[in-house]
């Protein structure tokens, strides 16, 4: 076990954990933020995205001992009152099913904002392939993200 | 206006102290939404509630708190079974809260997330609840105004006097209300007067999603729990031969290590029951990570079974080749006759064109995006589980079998779910959950691995298909044969479509045993005999120089008509109506498109689509430019929620039908990760969806299942068109694109 100091959601937190303990469990079973989910463990769903000094990254491969000083942002913390434009867009395309994917879809599609504000078709696409849907709302994600981004 | 009689559904009516006081284990914030999803802050809770009936409860500031009474998949009935409450009881949908209600099988019936059945058959429960308690509040109100009940209206949760316009709110009168005797009889609105139902209304849970809050079992927490993971046999036709727990229980966090076994020896399962490996090893410790890492230290030794009663069949360690070849046998045999009109031999006989195919589809797991998972807390003389699970009402039975407690003593919560899709009809993981419970002496959350998840699966069977057309020399249809068959079910629906529209007709049946687990999976049997069939009457057609839809439309007409036989299970007209409204939405006739277009129709789960699919290569890869859907389910409860639905089965069809197989090498799944299990992803899907209803004032249908069959005929119709070659064997990719 180690302690870690980490910046997550603009807040410092301590946790006493094993240095090979990923983020996702970090954040999950030591922090209560549970809006980070687990899919796959091994980088192939997505469902796990944060974002690690504004790039997206899966938090289930990130082990805690890697972060350093970096800053987190996971889904509870994107916007102070659930208002970020993509978080609206999601609303107004009302695009869940199940809903279990899309914190990960919303993570990963702000990672992809920061980088690059006005995505086309084509950028939204491939920087979304790593991100998994069961339910199959990958239209009504593109759409939102394409609201946002024009937002 | 409709009266209805409430007699015969006075037992949802029993008061319960269960839902107005406590046993509410998960606390209102967490079970309950907001309908407004742009200010959920704003809606102030009452001081005091008052139950009118199990279905819902008035606070005196008006605000109304709706029970939803079905496990929500992802269906969206945690929004659309309330909004038809809603709507009886004729309240401001900005003023409800939706609260998932608990199994109480003493005010709901059939709380179950399958079949595509909830709306269907809630529908008269709902609205009854509604109509009945705006009818105790309309009462309520006559007798504070000391006016005949005629005379007081309502809209929009106020109560109006129509001589003397005087209004209160239904608030005011609520603990008035919650007080009177149900009455016998009530009026239902007039479809005309609906404003509720047939209206988009968001997500009740779209605000806690988007921000992340707890709603899933896997995010259920409580004060001192600990978490479980099993490890299992890892081949189907193999069980636990002995187990070394030394290095696991040494590693940090570890509490326990031991044999979970599933179900008593004497047990008799039930439908939901269905299990591969009743033998377990469950590691317990105090965190998940701590719980995986210490899961791969354990030293087990498994064997092959040779003889169990909770195996199926002694048929050893299977392979995907084995089945193959298996399946290829039983097609080449006759199999039971399900169903025969006229003389089906002779038909062929003297048949001048006869069109024959096999059409193959594997196993698939149901890849629930959140793992199986569930929360037990079993004490000596009570139960409480929570978590994600589609049968609550058959798996507290089983629960109550496992752990020796009558059903009172075992409260079943309903998380959001994760993702449904059939896996979580067979609920084995919440008796693990609730053995280990027991054992440990503290609460536990069983959770899976993705790999756990995907190599312990309740499968789709694998299938395969013989059909064969007999045309005379006028291209007319004069034979149909099919002969169906699965590991381990046959997926045939003899009473289908063709069946009633060809005179000689034959339908045969065949299954092969197996030790790997099966289960319904989104419209079962269906999910396999759209695209064959659809593929299949498209070749007919191809065959008999018919336009592809014309010449269905003409069997449908012929069905309609002049049936053959009587017991076809679909309604012709309602067919052919899907499929001319998608062919005039798609500019079918007018060759508008310069795509390669494929069309294909089915019904299932009582409910008609139609889908035309337009492909274009690019760089020799099949791209989907646009899909457009026509569904016939009835009435439309929550029409933007309703395109969301069509929308993702599209994906999710063409998806499965495209990429998505499960191979087993002795009794191993071969795939046991998204990295070796292909499903559908974001560029992958069509670049477009059109979708679209016929409007009928038809009392809801199916809508979860479905639109997720035809769509996939539809595809194996458009790559035919585009590619010059036909798709007979699932998954797609395999025949020509995966290289």
């Amino acid at each position: 076990m180690a302690v870690f100091n980490l910046n997550i959601n603009g807040k410092q937190q301590q946790v006493d954990v094993d240095p090979s303990t990923p983020m996702l469990w970090v954040l999950r079973d030591h922090l209560n933020l549970v809006g980070t989910k687990f899919g796959c463990g091994v980088a192939q769903c997505g469902a796990c995205t944060i974002l690690l000094d504004g790039m997206a990254v899966r938090s289930c491969i990130t082990f805690v001992d890697s972060v350093g000083d970096k800053k987190i942002t996971t889904i509870e913390g994107l916007s102070e009152n659930g208002d970020h434009p993509l978080q609206q867009a999601w609303l107004e395309h009302d695009v869940p099913q199940c809903g279990y994917c899309q914190a990960g879809q919303i993570m990963n599609a702000a990672g992809l904002l920061i980088a690059n504000p006005h995505p086309s078709d084509e950028d939204i696409e491939t920087a979304m392939h790593g991100n998994l849907c069961r339910c199959g709302t990958y239209t009504r994600i593109k759409a939102a993200i394409k609201t946002a981004s024009s937002s | 206006m409709t009266i209805v009689k409430t007699k015969l559904d006075r037992r949802s009516f029993i008061r319960s102290s269960v839902l107005a006081g406590g046993g509410m284990l998960l606390g209102f914030s967490w079970l309950a939404s907001s309908c407004s999803t742009n200010t959920p802050k704003e809606l102030s809770m009452p001081d005091e509630w008052f139950e009118i009936n199990g279905f819902l409860k008035i606070g005196e500031n008006g605000l109304v708190t709706i029970m939803s009474p079905n496990p929500e998949i992802g269906q969206n009935v945690k929004t659309s079974m309330p909004m038809i409450v809603a709507e009886e009881l004729d309240v401001d949908w900005k003023n409800v809260i939706v609260e998932q209600a608990p199994l109480n099988t003493d005010i709901f019936t059939r709380q179950l997330a399958g079949g595509s059945q909830s709306i269907r058959q809630s529908w008269p429960a709902l609205r009854m609840a509604g109509a009945t308690a705006r009818e105790m509040l309309r009462q309520a109100a006559a007798q504070k105004w000391n006016v005949p009940i005629e005379e007081v209206s309502t809209g929009a949760g106020v109560l109006v006097h129509r001589n003397s316009n005087k209004k209160i709110g239904y608030g005011e009168v609520a603990s008035a209300a919650a007080g009177l005797p149900v009455p016998e009889e009530v009026e239902l609105k007039e479809i005309n007067d609906f404003s509720i139902i047939g209206t988009s209304r968001k997500n009740v849970d779209g605000f806690k999603i988007v921000t992340g809050q707890p709603l899933f079992g896997l995010d259920y927490k409580k004060e001192g729990m600990l978490i479980a993971m099993v490890a299992h046999p890892p081949a189907f036709g193999m069980k636990l031969k002995s187990f070394d727990a030394t290095d696991a229980k040494a590693m940090p966090g570890i509490k326990d290590v031991f044999v979970v076994k599933t179900y008593n020896d004497d047990y008799e399962l039930q439908w939901s029951d269905t299990t591969s490996f009743n033998e377990l090893v469950a590691v317990v410790g105090n965190t998940t990570w701590e719980v995986m890492t210490a899961k791969l230290m354990l030293n087990v030794e498994w064997e092959p079974i040779s003889d169990s009663n909770r195996m199926n069949v002694p048929s050893g360690l299977e392979s995907t080749a084995d089945h193959i070849k298996k399946m290829t046998e039983a097609g080449a045999k006759t199999g039971s006759e399900v169903r025969r009109d006229g003389d089906p031999e002779v038909a062929f006989k003297n048949a001048a064109k006869i069109v024959e195919q096999i059409y193959t589809a594997p196993f698939q797991a149901h890849n629930t995006m959140e793992p199986m998972n569930f929360f037990a807390d079993v004490k000596e003389d009570e139960a409480v589980l929570a978590g994600p699970i589609q049968t609550p009402e058959f798996m507290e039975k089983t629960l109550a079998a496992r752990l020796g407690l009558p059903l009172e003593k075992i409260d079943v919560q309903m998380t959001r779910m994760g993702g449904g899709f059939g896996r979580r009809l067979y609920g084995h993981f919440m008796v693990e959950a609730a053995v280990i419970s027991q054992k440990v002496k503290a609460p536990v959350k069983l959770v899976y691995s993705r790999e756990d998840d995907m190599t312990y699966g309740v499968y789709r069977p694998a299938y395969h298909a013989l059909y064969r057309a007999a045309l005379d020399a006028d291209n007319n249809l004069i034979g149909f044969h099919v002969r169906m068959g699965g590991i381990p079910s046959s997926p045939l629906h003899a009473n289908r479509f063709p069946a009633g529209a060809v005179d000689n007709y034959l339908a045969e049946s065949w299954s092969i045993d197996t030790n790997i687990s099966t289960g319904a999976f989104r419209a079962p049997g269906s999910n396999f005999n759209a695209v064959a069939e659809q593929s299949f009457l498209d070749e007919v057609a191809e065959a008999a120089g018919k336009d592809p839809i014309q010449f269905r439309l003409d069997l449908l007409k012929s069905a309609q008509e002049n049936p053959v036989g009587e017991r076809n299970d679909y309604d012709a007209a309602r067919y052919a109506g899907v499929l001319e409204q998608v062919r005039e939405k798609s500019g079918w006739e007018s060759g508008a498109s310069d795509k390669n277009r494929g069309v294909a129709a089915y019904f299932c789960h009582n409910s008609y689509v139609a889908n035309v699919v337009d492909i274009e290569m690019k760089d020799g890869r099949p791209v989907i430019q646009k899909v457009y859907a026509s569904t016939d389910c009835g009435i439309v409860v929550n029409p933007d929620a309703a395109v969301n639905m069509i929308e993702g089965s599209i994906v999710d069809g063409i998806g499965h039908a495209m990429y998505s197989g499960l191979t087993f090498n002795e009794g191993q799944p071969e795939q046991e990760n998204f990295d070796s299990y292909r499903l559908i992803r974001h560029a992958e899907s069509p670049k477009e969806i059109e979708v679209h209803f016929v409007k009928n004032e038809i009392d809801p249908t199916g809508l979860g299942e479905p639109p997720y069959p035809p769509v996939m005929g539809a595809l194996a119709n458009a790559l035919y068109k585009a590619t010059g070659e036909r798709y007979y064997h699932q998954p797609f990719v395999k025949n020509t694109f995966e290289a």
